[in-house]
């Protein structure tokens, strides 16, 4: 079956069976292997990817169903090989220790402040609770969504917001 | 999974019928695949052939219909969780669905999903049990309605036909003296099946109660109204002895099973102690 | 400079853009996918293996145990485990076949055409039926390994003391549960094997791999990719499956990649070692510990393989941080028909750990004592002596972290007023654990390994450390590579560090034990610190200096400026080719032990820990939330402050998992939970804050002062949680996981009344 979707802000078109996963089409027909499977069963969230706009798990998506999507992958989140405020918040606050679960988090993480651009400490648990990490306790992630969550809160007011 | 099933993808509810109608003893409707997508992953479910309905917007919808709302087969958890219509007549049903899954499962599951997955642990069962909810359910041979009630005719069966689909669940807001509760004990705190679930829907003028129903899910094949507790509550004035009676009632009402997830003596005592808080709370 | 501070991770980038690559990443040419064919019956014989003849087998390559090179075991200790099962079967999910195939599919297809057919023998499951010996499975009674710890009298101990307390403590299997689950790549050469995957220790892979297929060490190549998570999980396991895909890849003349699902991983690979523990504690009224017996039994499951190192750790460790002359330690691992257990980041400690201080909790409620007190009446300080009769002479930060931990948390006016802040249903209580974990190998085990790592410097200036040590998470390359500025004088950036790939690094011993940092991190120093020698030397000759120093990139002599860091490299290099140094490591004078009568210094230094942990009980679901966990833990030294707190914050949340939630369920010898919908570990919402203190008592024979970090915050949050859970309500679990159905049951039968009249409150 032929799909054509947005990818990272890249139309593609794929041909694979229409109930092959997203996940294993993001990782093998497109070479982004920045999604992972922990699972196989929608528990651990390292296969999250955002799908018109709202975070699902790439495991549980068969393709089919991805026709005209809109698709945002961890490896959509870097410009011009420069990191996100995300991604530098995690990076600087320590929150991917193995990494397995950091591009999961990352989406997740995306799509909370997407929706909420000031979440509260528990807002943030309840973002991430598809995510399971086993290496950090949660808490230095928790930490750099909160933080992007500020840098964000002073960008938006000082008058540079518009600069890249 | 194994085979890659194969899918046709229909664009209206006449097409679907007519797939079903031609090939309904051997092909799935797919909505959001979230249970159904575990089970091919896990290589243990057999169909080869799937009918995809996650596109047929006729499926979705929560449409305000006076006294009832109609919600769509299709409609997400995360489309519950945010309508203001379904938080303020349905309250319970809001909280039934943040306590399933975590965002990527509320994002993709389907109300519709739930129901016909059959599964006694299903979070928003006991709501729709306790709201006496009806479910439409269509086929070539027209729409028919079924008491939410009637649905399930065993452990993970329910009456609807090869030929049919489900439609939506229509159910009536609550009236100005009526409550929803919803409570849920899981394994954990969230992804987690439920050892415990609960609906209550309460009318009540003062400490008397008026009517009264609870629906239990995860102690029993399907999930169950206590009528036997109901039968005791309607029309009681809510005391702690009455309360007492209540939960000793239910408890022994339900047929909890001791299995991965916990004991019987645990659901039954925790079944007790939920109703007998939610009745606290009533008075 | 560079140590002690939070430079950002080394491989950070890679990591948050999704560009790390992990096993299931690596797709070759011409690449098989192999599965393992697993045996259904825990103990018994294979009958016959059928071949459905409908189906075509020329499409697979099958592997048995006939197929091997060298002999069919994989190395480890004892050499007991076979890589696949001959004819005899010991537990359920032994692997029995292999099978290539050109995908996943195709290997799962496959594997449908086979069916073995047994014939069963009566399996013994649990520790109890090992000691019953109803059935002989190993040795003449079923035991591995036993051990004993004795110093001074214990019978004496217990005339001495007022009261005797006795308690029996239960621990369960754990699931390691790294995210990224068991995979290998194995690569065929010409004469040559190439293993590349998720591991931990390139060299125990590559031990296991020569001697299966009689390599040499240059013909074995052992390479770790980006690995998500270990926990221990990956330290010994790893040569079975990377044994597995070389049988399959030397068959099939192929790449074959092998990766485990879930459901394959937790069935099938080792767990931490379920245990009963007992103890019988002679005290004084006034609570000092006169008399200390603690019998220890641990399920080793069907082999050998590290049982006798995790025993051997968890008797050294279980006496607790406490002073008393007369100690009386028996310990066992016992053999059933399970998955054989292994190693789980504590490795015997929190096993141990949990019945200590459950049972110093049963000590201050029967003589009517305040825990904190009894914990610091009873402490071990410097220049103390332990069980082993090992001198406490550095670096005992016991007194800082309980001090902090109290202060921190508010412990003593919390504990005062607790049952103020319960209303309803819902019952506070708050709790205190302490807490020690030997850093490094135990025993002679660092002195026989002799740990090597090297600092070669490039001709462009920037250092390459060389290490067998491997990342899985913890910081391995960013500290190394701060340890090795630090030591140079240049800046991080300027440090990198090699692949760990056997054919290009030492090895350093494995990535176990809370060794990495103190005990490689020290020989890393040693090698870096060797280089600048060699440079010093170098600089002073070649200008007729006496002496000179490094500072911050530039060679001084007498305060003035000779020549900068990368001109005299490019100098050396020219003169002589190449420039770097290797170290290896000696344990510091003094430190001794004696494996024959197993006493002396056990391990090098202790790193201590306490923990205060907060919960509320609901007594109307019997759920625990932890509400807050207060920690100070004594590491010596924080090359990276935060690193150091992040494995801190995550050891504790996999021990608050230990201590309520995760638990394999079995029947008859299989896991009927092997799913992550099943297995539950904590997610963000079940995890509490957390504040975490770090003290720096510095280990003088530690790299910049520092020790172990790794495994010390697994052991205190499970005795913590279940001394809170005492406090809010009365009932005292012995065994772990707390979940609710047990919490309840307990409540249920206790026969004090259920709203606690809390002792504090006066």
């Amino acid at each position: 079956m032929k799909i054509n979707f947005e990818i990272n802000g890249v139309v593609r078109e794929i041909d694979a069976p229409p109930m092959k996963r997203l996940l294993d089409v993001l990782r093998e027909d497109l070479c982004l292997t920045g999604a992972k499977e922990g699972c196989g069963e929608g528990e651990c969230g390292a296969c999250s990817v955002i799908v018109d706009g709202e975070v699902i798990n790439s495991c549980l998506a068969p393709i089919c169903q991805l026709q005209g999507a809109n698709v945002l992958t961890v490896e959509g989140l870097s410009r011009d090989g420069r990191l996100d405020p995300l991604q530098q918040a995690f990076l600087e606050c320590g929150a991917a220790q193995c990494g397995i679960c950091t591009p999961g988090m990352l989406i997740s993480a995306r799509s909370l402040l997407d929706v909420n651009p000031h979440p509260t400490r528990e807002e943030i648990r309840a973002a991430i609770a598809g995510n399971l990490c086993r290496c950090t306790g949660y808490i230095k992630i928790i930490d750099a969504i909160e933080r992007t969550a500020k840098t964000n809160d002073l960008l938006s007011h000082s008058r540079y917001a518009d600069q890249p | 999974m194994i085979y890659y099933p194969t899918v046709v993808t229909p664009t209206s509810l006449e097409e679907v019928y007519e797939l079903l109608a031609e090939r309904g003893r051997r092909a799935k409707i797919i909505a959001g695949g979230t249970d159904l997508m575990v089970a091919l992953n896990a290589n243990s479910l057999a169909a080869k052939e799937f009918i995809d309905i996650w596109r047929l917007n006729e499926l979705r919808g929560i449409d305000d219909e006076g006294e009832t709302i109609r919600i769509g087969a299709l409609t997400t958890y995360t489309q519950l969780i945010r309508s203001p219509l379904i938080q303020l007549s349905v309250p319970a049903l809001v909280d039934a669905s943040q306590t399933v899954g975590a965002i990527q499962i509320q994002n993709r599951g389907t109300i519709g999903g739930n129901i016909v997955n059959a599964s006694p642990a299903g979070d928003s069962l006991p709501v729709l049990s306790a709201f006496d909810a009806e479910v439409e359910i269509g086929s070539v041979r027209g729409v028919r309605k079924v008491s939410f009630n009637n649905f399930y005719t065993g452990y993970r069966q329910t009456v609807m036909e090869p030929d049919e689909v489900l439609l939506a669940a229509r159910l009536r807001k609550l009236n100005p003296n009526e409550r929803s509760f919803f409570l849920k004990v899981g394994t954990r705190r969230a992804q987690a099946i439920s050892k415990v679930v609960m609906a209550v829907k309460a009318g009540t003028t003062g400490a008397e109660v008026n009517s009264i129903s609870i629906a239990l899910g995860s102690v029993a094949p399907v999930v169950v109204r206590a009528f036997r507790t109901e039968s005791l509550l309607t029309n009681a004035i809510l005391n702690a002895t009455i309360i007492e009676q209540a939960r000793s009632t239910v408890s022994q009402e339900i047929t909890p099973i001791t299995d991965v997830r916990s004991t019987e003596h645990y659901r039954r005592t925790v079944t007790g102690n939920a109703l007998a808080r939610v009745l606290w709370r009533l008075i | 400079m560079a140590v002690g501070q939070n430079v950002l991770r080394k491989e950070g980038f890679e990591k948050l853009t999704g560009a790390a690559r992990y096993v299931d990443d690596i797709t070759l040419e011409g690449m098989l996918f192999g599965k393992t064919i697993r045996s259904r019956i825990p103990r018994g014989r294979v009958k016959a293996i059928n071949f459905d003849p409908e189906f075509d087998w020329s499409r697979v390559v099958i592997a048995d145990y006939r197929d091997i090179p060298g002999e069919n075991y994989v190395a480890l200790i004892e050499n007991d485990q076979p890589l696949l099962a001959e004819t005899e079967i010991r537990h359920c999910e032994e692997p029995i076949l292999l099978i290539a195939a050109e995908s996943k599919h195709e290997a799962e297809i496959a594997a449908r055409h086979i069916a073995i057919e047994y014939e069963e023998a009566p399996p013994l499951l649990t520790i109890e039926e090992a000691l019953g010996c109803d059935e002989i499975i190993y040795g003449s009674d079923n035991v591995f390994k036993n051990f004993l710890i004795a110093r001074g009298d214990v019978g004496e101990g217990f005339r001495q003391a007022d009261h005797i307390i006795t308690g029996e403590y239960r621990v369960p299997h754990q699931e390691q549960l790294y995210i990224e689950t068991q995979g290998m790549i194995a690569i065929p050469g010409k004469d040559s094997l190439t293993l590349m995957g998720s591991m931990q220790c390139p060299y125990y892979v590559h031990k296991a791999i020569k001697q299966l297929f009689k390599l040499s060490d240059e013909q074995a190549i052992v390479i770790q990719t980006t690995t998500g998570g270990g926990f221990g999980g990956k330290e010994e396991y790893p040569s079975m499956i990377a044994a597995h895909a070389a049988l399959l890849a030397h068959k099939a003349r192929r790449p074959v990649k092998m990766i485990y699902d879930r459901a394959e991983d937790i069935a099938a690979t080792p767990k931490r070692h379920p245990g009963i523990i007992r103890h019988r504690t002679g005290v004084t009224s006034d609570g000092r510990l006169v008399a200390n017996e603690i019998d220890i039994v641990f399920d080793g499951g069907a082999y050998a393989t590290l049982s006798s190192v995790v025993l051997s750790r968890g008797a050294i460790h279980s006496p607790g941080p406490y002073r008393c002359e007369n100690v009386r330690i028996t310990a066992r691992a016992v053999a059933t028909n399970t998955p054989p257990n292994g190693a789980f980041r504590g490795f015997g400690a929190p096993q141990v750990t949990f019945a200590y201080e459950m049972q110093m909790e049963k000590i201050a409620a029967e003589l009517g004592l305040d825990p904190l007190e009894l914990r610091r009446v009873n402490m071990l300080r410097e220049g103390d002596v332990t069980a082993t009769g090992q001198r406490l002479n550095w670096s005992v930060g016991s007194e800082d972290v309980l001090n902090a931990t109290v202060e921190n948390s508010g412990y003593v006016e919390k504990r005062r007023k607790i049952s103020q802040y319960s209303s309803g249903p819902k019952r506070r209580g708050i709790g205190l654990s302490f807490f020690f974990h030997g850093a490094g190998f135990t025993g002679s085990g660092e002195a026989k390994m002799k740990a090597q790592a090297g600092v070669e410097i490039t001709p462009e200036g920037r250092a390459r450390v060389l290490t067998g040590s491997t990342e899985i998470g913890q910081g391995t390359r960013t500290i190394f590579c701060q340890i090795v500025a630090e030591e140079l004088g240049v800046g991080y950036d300027d440090v990198e560090i090699e692949e760990p790939n056997t054919s290009r690094v030492p090895d350093s011993g494995p990535t176990v034990a809370s060794r990495t940092c103190m005990i490689v991190g020290r020989v890393v120093q040693f090698a870096a610190r060797e280089a600048k020698e060699i440079l010093l030397r170098f600089v002073a000759e070649r200008f007729g200096e006496a002496d000179a120093q490094l500072i911050d990139g530039w060679f001084l002599a007498g305060g003035k400026r000779l020549a900068s860091f990368g001109e005299t490299v490019r100098e050396y290099i020219n003169l002589y080719g190449q420039l770097g140094a290797f170290a290896h490591y000696a344990n510091p004078p003094g430190v001794e032990w004696d494996d024959d009568t197993y006493t002396g210094d056990a391990y090098p230094v202790f790193s201590y820990g306490a923990e205060v942990a907060e919960v509320e009980v609901d007594l109307d679901t019997y759920e625990v939330t932890t509400l807050k966990i207060t920690t100070a833990q004594d590491i010596g030294r924080a090359i990276h402050p935060v690193m150091a707190a992040g494995q801190i914050e995550g050891g504790t949340l996999q021990a608050v998992g230990y201590g309520l939630l995760e638990e394999l369920v079995w029947e008859r010898g299989r896991v009927v939970n092997n799913r992550l919908t099943n297995y539950i570990i904590p997610t963000s919402l079940d995890a509490p804050e957390m504040e975490t203190i770090i003290i720096e008592k510095e280990y003088p024979h530690g790299p910049f002062g520092a020790k172990g970090v790794g495994e010390l915050p697994m052991d205190g949050a499970a005795p913590a949680i279940a001394a809170a859970i005492f406090n809010a309500t009365g009932a005292f679990m012995s065994d772990i996981p707390i979940t609710p159905e047990r919490l309840m049951t307990a409540i249920e039968n206790m026969s004090a009344p259920r709203a606690i009249d809390n002792p504090d409150q006066q």
